[in-house]
This record gives structure tokens, C-alpha cells and sequence, in this order.
């Protein structure tokens, strides 16, 4: 790429940082650029972001509802899914999807709720508990 | 307790190259980016669909985590000292130990719980690779490469980000470099770790990596026009994601390769081969561009307008052949 087709579209993404990227100059000679972004870039990943706040917002309605447990919905909020979750806590898939039913979920033991909390990175109260307005959905 | 000292920040494109290349610069041997990224053979293409991130199938464009530090050692010669650890208090106190002795030291890092990320860039990529280089109070104060200035990071966002578990964990990776030699025998190496690079991306044994790997993801490409249209959207979505925004992205990493070989040609005494293969790389880079333009394009269609995937599919061949001429041709090469 030459340098003055570096794209420098300022990105929302990129909340004002820059990346580097490698170019040539008129005599074809490398050098590095700073880039504030590429559009095409900001759209893709602005879709997965999207994605995920879909998921997490379904979630939420799903837990409001009292179909699911809280966990269900810290779990997209977090950026997770049940494979994620399953790695970062140690438990099989299949227990997990057990603690996504409220009744379940009740009565779990402080244990298992702390291994959830720290894999989440939300304190143990935030985790059993929805937020009362989703703000960032 | 204080910083290191002469240490200087510097913005680069890559993770683990910047990391390897501002760590032997440290120590008085002073490598490019790009120098550090070919001489390690770190330019790569697999395609895994067995192995998921966040949902998706894995797509790479460079060789896999720590290869760039271990091709680095194995072709230069440098002694590097790598830790991981099961327990997280004691790799923070191990890190703290380090420091004390003066050493400025790499980790690797969960994009996620990094606080200084842009919140619309945290995502679950456990592969981030940064230098610690001092500590105050309670912050660490950090150099990582994909940022312009360097950052601050809490001990315990710190202990988070290099502790989590998961798809390439990091187990709280530290590693600092021993001894790095003064001189370097380009003329000897630079053929080896050219030729190196090329065979593993034509010759491979799995039909998953290198040019077979660009193929098998053309043949998925193509398959997505019996899918569900949101999730054919969001595969072309995250192809994008993984090339141009997770790390470097695919053309990034081509247009660094171009670097390198620019360089390389003119150590080895201005080898025009190797600034004509610099100049295809270059157009490799472009072409992939390219591919990310069109396939942002395809996602942009309307409900009820047809996605084209052949098309796309059909660019990435393109894409797989233009690159496999420029391994043919440095493999050709007879350096002298």
C-alpha cells in the first residue's frame, strides 16, 4: 500500500487511538504510518459488537421474564458465550446450561457462584441480581 | 519502586513482533519490526474450523502465538528465559521480582481485561502480547506496541488479563531475554529464514495452512450460500475482523513481510530479486484489501438482494495464487 492510501477514516473503534501500518513512498520505499482507521474495518467490527449486545439484550428479556437465570444474561453482557464461559470457569458445558434455569441457579452453592463471579469479573451481589435498566443494550 | 531504565515506548503494528523487537533493541541489538518478523518465518495462513473464537472458526494470518519469540531465538541465537505459572500470586510476585532486577519483561494478555482497551475493541483474544516495564504504587506501567503512547494498568487488571482460561490461556506468560549477541550474520541467515517461510506456505503437510489453508477458506466462502443469511454475514463479518482489526489483520502482516524483504534485499547487498518480491508481497497486501472491501460490500446488501459468495470465493483464490507465485519465486532465488 502506498502511504497516501493509508486509510485515515478517525474510527469510531479506535476511540481516537492509531494504528501503525507499513506503506511505500513515491520511490517504493517502506516506511511506517499511523492510521486512524479504516472504514471497512469500523464496519465489521461494529457488527460483532452489534451481535453481541443482540444476544445480551435477548438474554435480558429472557431473565426479565424469569425463563432464564441472571447468569444467562452476565454471561453475553460479559462478551461470553457457553464455550467461553465454560473454559474461564472450569465447567462442563452441560452444568452450565443447568445454572441458566432460575431454579437452578437459586440454589447454587457460594462456591460455584464465586468461581461464576470471577470468571465474570462482576461481584458475587451483581451476578445473582439484573440490572434494573440496560443502558449499554 | 522505579522503571526501567533508557526504556522507550514505541508504536508498532504488531503485538509480539513490536514486543521482540523493542526487547533485543533494549538490549543494544537495534531490530526492525519487520526484521524481527521475517527472521522468525512468522508469516502464515491457517484456517481452523475446529478451533473457535467467540463462535468462529480460527483464521490466522502469522504464525501461531509465541512463534515469533521462539523463531527469533532459534534463528538469532538469543537466550530467552520463558515462565508460566499455575498459581496467579506467584507469577505477579515472580513479575515483581523481575522488575526489581531490572529487566523489562513480555507477557502475554487477555485483550479483555486490558482497561486501557477501547471498549468496542474487547473482545475474549487471549493472545496479546505487551512489556512491563516498571512498576508504581500500584500500577504497572505498560509498553504495549499496538498503542501509540505507553499505558498504566492496575496489579490486579493485570493479574486478570494474564491469568484467564481458555483458548490459548496464557497461564501468565513472562518472558525476558538473557543474552542477545551484537552482531548478526545476515548474509547466512536471511536465505534460510526466507526459504524457510515460503516452504511452509506452499508445501504444507495439512490442507488447512498456507495456500491450502486460503483454499479451504475459499471452498467455506462458497458453502455459506446454503446458510442462514445472518450468519453468512456474520462468518464474512468476523473473516474481516480477524484480517484487519484482531492484531494486524492479513494484509497488515503481508505488508510487513514486503518490509522485510525490502530490507533483507539490501543487506544481502541490493538484491534485486528480492525488492521484485517485495513489490509483489506489496500487491499480495493490496489484493487482500481487496477482499475485506468486497466482502464489507457483500455484508452491506439489503434483505432482499442476493449475496454473491462466489465472488468473493473467487477473489480469494485470486488472492492464493498471487501469493503462492511470490514463494515460488523467493524459493528460486539462489543467494550467492
Amino acid at each position: 500500500m502506498e502511504q497516501d492510501r493509508v486509510p485515515q477514516d478517525n474510527i469510531s473503534t479506535y476511540a481516537d487511538n492509531k494504528k501503525v501500518m507499513y506503506a511505500t513512498d513515491r520511490s517504493g520505499n517502506y516506511s511506517i504510518i499511523a492510521s486512524s482507521g479504516w472504514e471497512i474495518e469500523e464496519e465489521a467490527t461494529l457488527q460483532a459488537v452489534r451481535e453481541m449486545k443482540r444476544l445480551a439484550r435477548e438474554a435480558y428479556a429472557l431473565a426479565a421474564k424469569g425463563e432464564r437465570s441472571p447468569l444467562f444474561f452476565h454471561m453475553y453482557d460479559r462478551r461470553m458465550d457457553l464455550q467461553v464461559l465454560a473454559e474461564a470457569t472450569g465447567l462442563f458445558k452441560w452444568r452450565i446450561k443447568r445454572h441458566f434455569r432460575p431454579a437452578v441457579f437459586r440454589k447454587l452453592p457460594e462456591k460455584i457462584l464465586l468461581r461464576y463471579s470471577d470468571a465474570l469479573g462482576i461481584p458475587r451481589q451483581t451476578l445473582c441480581n439484573l440490572p434494573q435498566q440496560n443502558k449499554n443494550l | 519502586m522505579q522503571e526501567q531504565r533508557d526504556f522507550r515506548h514505541k508504536h508498532f503494528a504488531h503485538c509480539e513482533s513490536g514486543v521482540m523487537s523493542l526487547m533485543v533493541s533494549h538490549h543494544g541489538l537495534p531490530l526492525s519490526e519487520a526484521m524481527v518478523f521475517g527472521l522468525s518465518s512468522a508469516l502464515m495462513f491457517a484456517y481452523i474450523p475446529f478451533l473457535k473464537l467467540g463462535g468462529m472458526p480460527l483464521i490466522a494470518y502469522r504464525s501461531r502465538p509465541k512463534g515469533i519469540i521462539r523463531g527469533l531465538q532459534k534463528s538469532l541465537g538469543i537466550k530467552m528465559k520463558m515462565h508460566t505459572f499455575s498459581n496467579p500470586s506467584k507469577g505477579m510476585e515472580t513479575l515483581d521480582a523481575l522488575l526489581q532486577q531490572g529487566h523489562v519483561v513480555g507477557a502475554q494478555s487477555s485483550v479483555f481485561w486490558l482497561p486501557y482497551f477501547p471498549p468496542e475493541m474487547r473482545f475474549h483474544f487471549n493472545a496479546h502480547n505487551l512489556i512491563i516495564f516498571g512498576k508504581e504504587g500500584n500500577d504497572y506501567l505498560i509498553s504495549d506496541p499496538v498503542f501509540e503512547n505507553s499505558q498504566r494498568c492496575a496489579a490486579n487488571d493485570l493479574k486478570k488479563a494474564r491469568f484467564v482460561k481458555g483458548v490459548m490461556a496464557p497461564k501468565g506468560l513472562i518472558y525476558y531475554s538473557l543474552a542477545v549477541p551484537n552482531h548478526i550474520d545476515y548474509q547466512r541467515i536471511l536465505p534460510v529464514v526466507i526459504k524457510k517461510n515460503a516452504k511452509a506456505m506452499l508445501k504444507t503437510p495439512v490442507p488447512i495452512t498456507g495456500i491450502r489453508g486460503i483454499h479451504a477458506l475459499a471452498r467455506s466462502v462458497t458453502g455459506l450460500s446454503g446458510k442462514d443469511p445472518r450468519q453468512a454475514r456474520l462468518f464474512l463479518g468476523h473473516i474481516v475482523r480477524m484480517q484487519e482489526e484482531i492484531g494486524t489483520g492479513g494484509a497488515g502482516f503481508r505488508f510487513i513481510y514486503a518490509s522485510f524483504l525490502q530490507e533483507a534485499g539490501r543487506l544481502l547487498g541490493d538484491n534485486h530479486e528480492l525488492e521484485r518480491a517485495s513489490h509483489e508481497m506489496t500487491a499480495v497486501g493490496d489484493q487482500w484489501r481487496e477482499f475485506a472491501l468486497l466482502a464489507v460490500t457483500t455484508i452491506r446488501k439489503k434483505k432482499n438482494e442476493k449475496m454473491n459468495f462466489s465472488a468473493l470465493a473467487e477473489k480469494l483464490l485470486h488472492v492464493a495464487d498471487a501469493e503462492a507465485d511470490v514463494y515460488q519465486r523467493l524459493l528460486d532465488i539462489h543467494f550467492t
